[in-house]
């Protein structure tokens, strides 16, 4: 690809990429959910917060809190989550996110994985406790494996973040 | 990174747009938290547009489902256990065959002798309301949700049995025009009257959320399950048709009782939606709209 482009349509798919490859790998990563998988038990992570966050963490500027709130609305709708459920959950982390950005000032990326780790796991806890109130009566060890795999997920998360990210921002 | 403080300099119109921002957060949370209240208090209220929403959603997991079907093998490997080689597959067929086969004698079994008892209580059901796929279900949650491929166009309404040739698979949440949502039989929130086969035991299979079934006995003091037993559905409470297979006990500890579906819904293809049994029991469910036609001949 040359560096500089040749027309202005080229300009505009250019703008286009750029403004919209975080909220369309999220919004991908959301209709995962609709891979014709029947599970047994809640193995995989909500790979839709997963990116969501890790978007957030290496890229704070790009999106303003309500975000989290219109991205939630449609992986409510598309998981069959109880609605409002990610709504509050991502707004929620969003606006914490933003808070720890405010004390901290600087991140590093041991710092962003705990951060992720941490996010992950209380939005499993949330969520878990939400379908109790639903009256779905589960210990919570069967969302330990999910958790194990959502720690280990970020750096994976991020590679990918990063390397989209580099490809949304290439001339 | 640095960012010090989220503030956008000195110009007064970024200022009240990033302070904007945050009330719109909050206050979408709040609504969020709004509809989760009024979800938990009138899940009913949200049926048209999540049936909807399920309706969308619902092709892509099915066009997707007969080419992936092995993907979900492996997901179930990660969660369950590690299942035998493909060259046990003809023998594991013939073997689950035999093992329907057995299941169904035994409950006819059963049957009969009940019948024997007390004659012409008994009361069987044959009318299927369609033939759908479970395309697809929940995997990041502790909910087990299951999404099949018949709505309410196809006569499928809230509270059906759901169910497979091997046994019984859950019982129908909400519903979409092409599409409803199925609540399985391992969910928290499920729970199925069943009964042993071996003596006819009554008992209660509650969902655990990771794949298996608690046992909970109405007697006290005594566990009458045994590793292998077979349960059946009873009947009571009229929504489940009796001695549709339910699971098969895993495993015993104290008080309670572990049990395994027998209809593993990773591995069929076709699920059979049933009537409810005896349709007054769903008159509850149904409260909100108008009640439907009796299905079949008024019983």
């Amino acid at each position: 690809m040359s560096r500089i482009a040749g027309s202005e349509t080229e300009v505009a798919i250019r703008d286009l990429r750029r403004r919209f490859v975080p909220l369309l790998s999220t919004l991908a990563a959301i209709l995962l959910i609709l891979l014709p998988i029947v599970a047994a038990s809640p193995w995989l992570p909500n790979l839709g917060f997963l990116l969501l966050i890790t978007w957030r963490l290496l890229r704070p500027e790009i999106w303003p809190a309500p975000v989290a709130l219109a991205l939630g609305l449609a992986a409510d709708l598309i998981s069959g989550a109880p609605p409002g459920q990610s709504m509050l959950l991502w707004t929620v982390a969003f606006l914490v996110f933003d808070y720890v950005d405010s004390l901290l000032g600087v991140r590093d990326y041991w710092l962003d994985w705990v951060l992720a780790a941490a996010a992950l796991f209380l939005h499993g806890l949330a969520v878990w406790y939400i379908a109790l109130l639903m009256g779905s009566e589960t210990r919570f060890w069967i969302m330990v494996p999910q958790l194990a795999l959502a720690v280990v997920a970020y750096p994976i998360a991020a590679r990918l973040v990063l390397g989209l990210d580099r490809w949304r921002l290439a001339r | 990174m640095a960012l010090g403080k989220r503030r956008p300099g000195f110009s007064r119109r970024a200022q009240y747009g990033l302070f904007a921002g945050y009330v719109i957060a909050v206050g979408g949370a709040l609504f969020g938290l709004l509809l989760l209240a009024i979800y938990f208090i009138d899940p009913r209220g949200f049926q048209a547009i999540r049936g909807a929403a399920l309706d969308i959603t619902a092709p892509v997991s099915s066009a997707g489902r007969a080419v992936t079907g092995f993907i979900g093998g492996i997901g179930d490997g990660v969660s369950n256990y590690v299942r035998a080689g493909s060259q046990n597959a003809r023998l594991q067929r013939e073997l689950a065959e035999a093992r329907r086969e057995l299941l169904r004698r035994q409950a006819i079994d059963y049957e009969n002798r009940r019948l024997l008892a007390m004659l012409g209580l008994a009361r069987e059901i044959g009318d299927e309301v369609t033939v759908a796929r479970i395309v697809g279900s929940t995997f990041d949650s502790p909910r087990r949700l299951g999404t099949l491929s018949a709505g309410s166009s196809s006569g499928v309404q809230v509270g059906q049995p759901v169910r497979s040739p091997d046994g019984l698979i859950g019982r129908v949440l909400e519903t979409g025009r092409w599409a409803s949502r199925v609540l399985l039989i391992t969910d928290g929130a499920s729970n199925v009257p069943v009964r042993l086969v071996r003596d006819g035991t009554p008992a209660l299979a509650v969902g655990r959320g990771d794949g298996t079934i608690e046992l909970r006995t109405l007697e006290v003091g005594q566990n009458p399950f045994r590793r292998g037993d077979i349960l059946v559905t009873s009947g009571v409470g009229g929504l489940f048709p009796p001695n549709i297979p339910v699971a098969r006990v895993s495993g015993v500890e104290g008080d309670t009782a572990i049990a395994r579906p027998v209809a593993d819904p990773a591995r069929l293809d076709f699920a059979i939606v049933q009537r409810i049994y005896q349709p007054a029991a769903g008159a509850g469910l149904d409260a909100a709209s108008p009640p439907a036609p009796p299905p079949g001949a008024p019983r």
